[in-house]
């Protein structure tokens, strides 16, 4: 103890350099691009600012701008909306398939789960621009089909604009539900199986089985994707941005599938140049995603409680 | 119960149609003209004009450039990744020193921290810095990842035994050889699920490389598609771009089905390890 005490701060540094120089890299980068960026977003987010001329101190106008612009409630609703929507299929959907592919019930669970996973792999810009044309007015699959069946074809992209978030949602749990079902088959994979075959003997059928077991012991891990997904879906950009033309970040026709993260490169670097209030929209952004990642772990720790009586029973 | 199963089965390959479906309409329409493809009803089968819709693509686009500067951006950030982060990992998993503990716990910390929040001055660094137009400012911000980290500190634990360290040591070996001929060869298959999570990552991704490569003889696959997604004026042939579509997603796709199994599990490794 004496020893390492007189070998001061330098000395210490040096005696274990080998392990300090391996894990330098990852303070150095963090301390450089992420946290005096997160620093600096806040600091900024109180001035006007066009990145060129002297900034200008503005207090709090920024958020008592932002608060009070429509579009940005618009592009907040429409990204609630699109997420809300679509992890019905991708969380409720992901749930379900992977129960039905981990009971005994059917074979080919591999080739199933493959296939299921592919959008994972695939470039959300490619994916987009499939999608894009699938949902074309007049030759696009979805319409044909549609058509043949004699209805009127739906212009998803123009009209009032009600149809351009279907597009969206659509896509969006597409290419999710595979990513969710495979965290879901692993998490259920690791639940004894004697449980279930004591659920079996006392006779429980599979909705029971799904509710009142598999799901309450996965509680955990569909906290981690309800916070995954939380912080994807505010972070939702490419696959608006490219279903609705990539040519401008306003979400097609009547702002429907504007996002949030759509408003916010709007405002800069992508679209203008106001980056001081830029990064408040930012900061605000930031600010849900805690508030709701908070607010899942509440209602989930609660849930917790209130289910384990009824466990207790049994 | 035989009812029962086929109910299931009709669901699981009616979704399987559901997923499928993209990929096939992608397939089909890069073998066919655009003018046949804005034809009522459009083409359900594959038609002859693959060859002609390659050279379309080869006159819209510097597609050899954009596949090169993906395959650059991809490999360099991907190496040097798995580099800090094994060396990371390592140090945390086999060394003793002082503020270890200190330090793993902020590590851990800012997994948890919304990046969102310094988008703006990120990108006014990167133009500081002269990194617009530049492959750095997609390779080196992220090439240390706390993840990372924190997955082969894992491995590390439950692979490399402390006594054969000390084997090594005590045989004269320095800490790089003990690093690079020990070490990073029993950390292969950490290596490979860390190395699938970021070639996907990168190889596909879009929104930094819009804000920061501007050029066009820049562009990786994804802006490259955007670009002849293009503007109206400039019109789009449909076929040539469904046909870039499908190299873009091919050789990840590719990869992925001879290799299904490995992919998942690696690219869901940070989700189901705690």
């Amino acid at each position: 103890m004496t020893r390492v005490k007189t070998l001061g701060l330098w000395g210490l540094l040096y005696r274990h350099r080998v392990a300090y120089t391996y894990i330098a890299p990852f303070y150095v980068l963090f301390a450089v691009f992420g946290l005096f960026p997160i620093v600096a977003g806040l600091a900024i987010s109180f001035f006007a600012w066009n990145g060129l001329d002297p900034m200008r101190f503005v207090g709090m106008q920024n958020y008592l701008r932002l608060l009070g612009d429509g579009m940005f409630w618009k592009s907040m609703g429409n990204t609630a909306f699109i997420g809300l929507i679509a992890h019905i299929f991708i969380l409720g959907g992901g749930l379900v398939l992977a129960y039905i592919l981990n009971s005994n019930l059917v074979k080919f669970q591999n080739g199933f789960k493959t296939v299921y996973f592919l959008p994972m792999v695939t470039s959300s810009v490619a994916s987009a621009i499939v999608f894009k044309t699938l949902f074309g007015l007049n030759n696009g699959l979805i319409n044909v089909a549609i058509k043949s069946l004699g209805f009127e074809g739906i212009d998803w992209w123009g009209g009032n604009g009600d149809f351009v978030k279907v597009a969206v949602i659509v896509m969006f749990s597409w290419q999710w539900i595979g990513w969710n079902m495979v965290i879901y088959l692993a998490g259920m994979q690791a639940i004894s199986k004697d449980i279930y075959e004591a659920a079996e003997i006392d006779g429980a059928n599979h909705t029971q089985v799904f509710f009142r077991i598999t799901v309450p012991l996965l509680k955990p891990i569909i906290l981690f994707t309800l916070i995954q997904s939380t912080i994807g879906t505010l972070n939702l950009f490419t696959e608006p941005y490219i279903l609705t033309g990539g040519a401008s970040l306003l979400g097609g026709t009547d702002n429907q599938a504007m996002t949030a993260m759509m408003y916010l490169l709007n405002k800069a670097p992508y679209g203008n140049n106001l980056y001081g209030y830029a990064s408040a929209v930012a900061y605000v952004i930031s600010a849900i995603i805690i508030i709701v990642s908070l607010i899942n772990m509440k209602v989930f720790d609660r849930d917790e409680t209130a289910a384990s009586p009824a466990r207790r029973k049994k | 119960m035989i009812l029962k199963k086929t109910f299931l089965y009709l669901v699981l390959l009616a979704i399987v149609g559901l997923m499928l479906l993209p990929f096939y309409w992608m397939l089909v329409l890069s073998t066919q003209p655009t003018t046949a493809i804005f034809q009522y009803p459009p083409p359900l089968w594959f038609g002859d004009h693959l060859v002609a819709n390659f050279a379309a693509v080869g006159q819209a686009v510097n597609f050899v450039q954009a596949f090169t500067n993906s395959l650059i951006v991809t490999v360099l950030y991907t190496v040097l990744v798995l580099l800090f982060c094994s060396m990371g990992g390592y140090a945390f998993a086999m060394y003793d020193f002082p503020g270890r503990e200190k330090l793993f716990t902020i590590l851990l910390v800012t997994m948890m921290i919304p990046w969102t929040a310094g988008i703006i001055p990120w990108f006014f660094m990167m133009s500081k810095f002269g990194w617009i137009n530049n492959f750095l400012a997609l390779i080196i911000p992220g090439a240390a990842n706390a993840f990372g980290i924190f997955w082969m500190r894992q491995y590390c634990k439950q692979n490399i035994p402390a006594s054969l360290i000390d084997a090594a040591k005590i045989d004269g070996l320095s800490e790089w050889l003990i690093f690079f001929r020990i070490v990073a060869p029993i950390l292969a298959s950490g290596f490979a699920a860390l190395a699938i999570m970021m070639v996907v990552g990168q190889w596909n991704n879009f929104m930094q490389p819009l804000l920061i490569l501007r050029d066009n003889s820049l562009h990786t696959l994804p802006l490259m598609l955007k670009y002849m997604l293009g503007d109206p004026a400039r019109g789009t042939d449909m076929g040539a771009l469904m046909l870039a579509s499908t190299l873009v997603v091919l050789p990840l796709l590719v990869a992925f089905l001879s290799a299904s199994h490995y992919f998942m599990s690696g690219l869901t490794a940070g989700a189901v390890k705690e």
